[in-house]
């Protein structure tokens, strides 16, 4: 099956090629082709099962803590292969960041939560760690909100603040490319507009892929997206023509409310 | 035709409200009663100890807590030796079994195949269901030589030169001791701190493990960082669970230490603890000094208990407030 839609003259972070995923002896995912662009948000929609968050879950190799679950074909990173067993899992997930569904901030300060994961890859002075700290925060939007309270527990934010620290966490560690696992369907509207503002943001700096079940959501802020069901990418196009000019059948119904 | 009927309706519902009020009554108060036995249970066996002990404690005053003698002949009694056996083993106890539950509870949640992790979770619990007089049989007729040949004597020429902890291990390798006991009673606990441990490890968010994992930490930075903070009180909880179950276990203890009434410095050399002294002598004790200073000794494990289980709250209720829980 040909990548399809390639999007031309762009960088690419992440090449998909012949992915199959499998649960067991389910098949999660069946040969998957596409192309994640640098420096450019690219959006996973599709209903409930169809394979999007599983995708996503290849990239950092996430899947590796389940056993049973495994995954066979390519995804190229700087020319080798993420899922070969030779693979650094943890320097990949170093690179390759995530950020969940529901906030999740570490049990210890909202300073610890970001410095935690630097320390773990880097070693740095105090005033550095502090900078970084700093650094991380003010990229996610919070360091106004939280930076007199930095010694406070982080469970001790509201949920959008927490989804805040969680991306500030992910970024604090200089990945190359951002994985979003649905970050704004645990919050409320506001909160959701400025993660959404964010990811704008971010995109300067940071490959993105995020999964989202809101259209409108993948729509604003996406470059590129894709379109899954069944475990099978559908439809993978600029975000422009994929709402506007679907090019398959399925895709229509799915964006234009048909189905889901 | 329907006003009649209309009143009865409420005069019938009226009934029923004031029957269910009458049964919420009745639950509330029963259930209270139930509640009460155990208040009263409580306070019945620490005044009995105490009435029962009076006369000894009449008579040695709070010297019997640290005089290091316990002769029947002459009617003089202290709890020194048997306080010292029953921390000792409780203590050592706990220090070869936390470490290794903490090792069975994180390989059962953390990296142990799927296949595996049923049977043996099955089997801790298995193991926590053998009844401690078979544990005593088995540390007597089977670990206890097994030890004196095979593991004291070379613990022995290792440790026994090395200042301050060598007369740890001196004297004769004869088997049955303090550390026997300590050995046993660990493999006695540990299927229940490490069932506790395993239960409080499986409550932590498979998404906050995995975010752990997604800014690229092992294993054991995720354990340690994340698993172990979130679950710290769940973790101290099972660990005073077996202290308290180490603290007054008596068959096993009773086969193995030795029950030896006095303090040796060897770890190697028999002792006793104060569940032991009272499994060894009150079927012959005489009435009088005796029985009261038996019972004195019932006494003070019961506060031992006590204070054991108030510092695990005091641990517990200070983990909490420092993590903004």
């Amino acid at each position: 099956m040909p990548v399809q839609a390639m999007p031309a003259g762009e960088n690419v972070a992440l090449q998909v090629r012949n992915l199959d995923f499998f649960y067991g002896d389910f098949k999660g995912l069946s040969n998957v082709n596409l192309d994640i662009a640098h420096k450019k948000v690219t959006a996973f929609i599709g209903p409930s099962g169809c394979g999007k968050s599983t995708l996503l879950r290849t990239f950092n190799r996430m899947y590796d803590l389940y056993p049973g679950q495994r995954a066979e074909g390519q995804i190229l990173f700087h020319g080798k292969n993420l899922l070969d067993k030779s693979q650094d899992v943890n320097l990949v997930r170093a690179r390759i960041g995530m950020v969940f569904q529901k906030p999740t901030p570490f049990p210890m300060t909202i300073y610890e939560n970001i410095a935690f994961g630097v320390r773990l890859y880097e070693r740095m002075s105090k005033s550095a760690m502090d900078d970084r700290v700093e650094w991380a925060l003010n990229k996610a939007a919070l360091w106004g909100e939280v930076k007199d309270k930095l010694q406070q527990s982080g469970l001790s934010l509201s949920g959008g603040q927490q989804q805040r620290l969680c991306i500030a966490r992910a970024v604090a560690v200089k990945p190359e490319i951002v994985l979003l696992d649905e970050p704004t369907s645990a919050l409320d509207p506001i909160s959701t507009a400025k993660i959404e503002e964010l990811i704008n943001e971010l995109k300067s700096d940071y490959t993105i892929a995020i999964v989202t079940h809101n259209m409108q959501q993948a729509a604003r802020i996406s470059d590129y997206t894709a379109f899954m069901y069944l475990g099978e990418l559908i439809e993978f196009n600029e975000t422009g023509t994929i709402f506007m000019r679907p090019g398959k059948k399925q895709t229509e119904d799915y964006i234009t409310g048909r189905f889901g | 035709m329907s006003e009649p009927s209309a009143t009865a309706g409420i005069d019938l519902h009226a009934k029923q409200v004031r029957k269910f009020r009458l049964q919420d009554r009745f639950f509330h108060h029963s259930t209270q009663i139930f509640a009460f036995v155990v208040l009263a249970a409580l306070v019945g066996i620490l005044v009995s100890l105490s009435i029962e002990a009076w006369p000894s404690l009449k008579e040695f005053g709070p010297s019997f807590l640290w005089t290091n003698v316990w002769s029947v002949p002459d009617d003089k009694f202290g709890a020194l030796a048997a306080i010292y056996g029953t921390v000792t083993t409780s203590v050592l106890a706990l220090l070869i079994a936390v470490p290794v539950s903490f090792g069975i509870a994180l390989f059962l949640t953390e990296t142990c195949p799927l296949w595996l992790r049923r049977p043996l979770g099955t089997a801790i619990e298995l193991l926590a269901g053998i009844p401690s007089i078979v544990y005593g049989i088995w540390g007597l007729f089977v670990f206890a030589p097994l030890f004196a040949d095979h593991i004291q004597p070379p613990m022995q020429a290792l440790l026994g030169d090395v200042p301050i902890i060598g007369s740890w291990f001196s004297g004769p390798p004869i088997g049955v001791g303090i550390l026997t006991a300590s050995i046993v009673l660990a493999l006695m606990v540990i299927p229940f701190i490490a069932s506790v441990m395993r239960d409080v490890f499986e409550t932590v968010p498979h998404v906050l493990k995995e975010s752990a994992y997604g800014i690229g930490c092992t294993n054991w930075e995720v354990v340690r960082n994340v698993v172990l903070p979130y679950t710290r009180v769940g973790v101290i909880g099972g660990i005073m669970l077996g202290l308290g179950r180490a603290l007054g276990e008596t068959m096993a203890v009773t086969f193995v230490i030795g029950n030896a009434n006095r303090i040796n410095g060897s770890l190697f050399a028999p002792g006793t603890s104060i569940a032991s002294t009272l499994a060894n002598e009150f079927g012959e004790a005489t009435p009088g000094l005796h029985i009261a200073s038996l019972f004195a000794l019932g006494l003070v494990l019961f506060v031992i208990t006590f204070i054991v289980l108030a510092i695990s709250r005091w641990l517990i209720s200070r983990s909490m407030g420092s993590e903004g829980l």
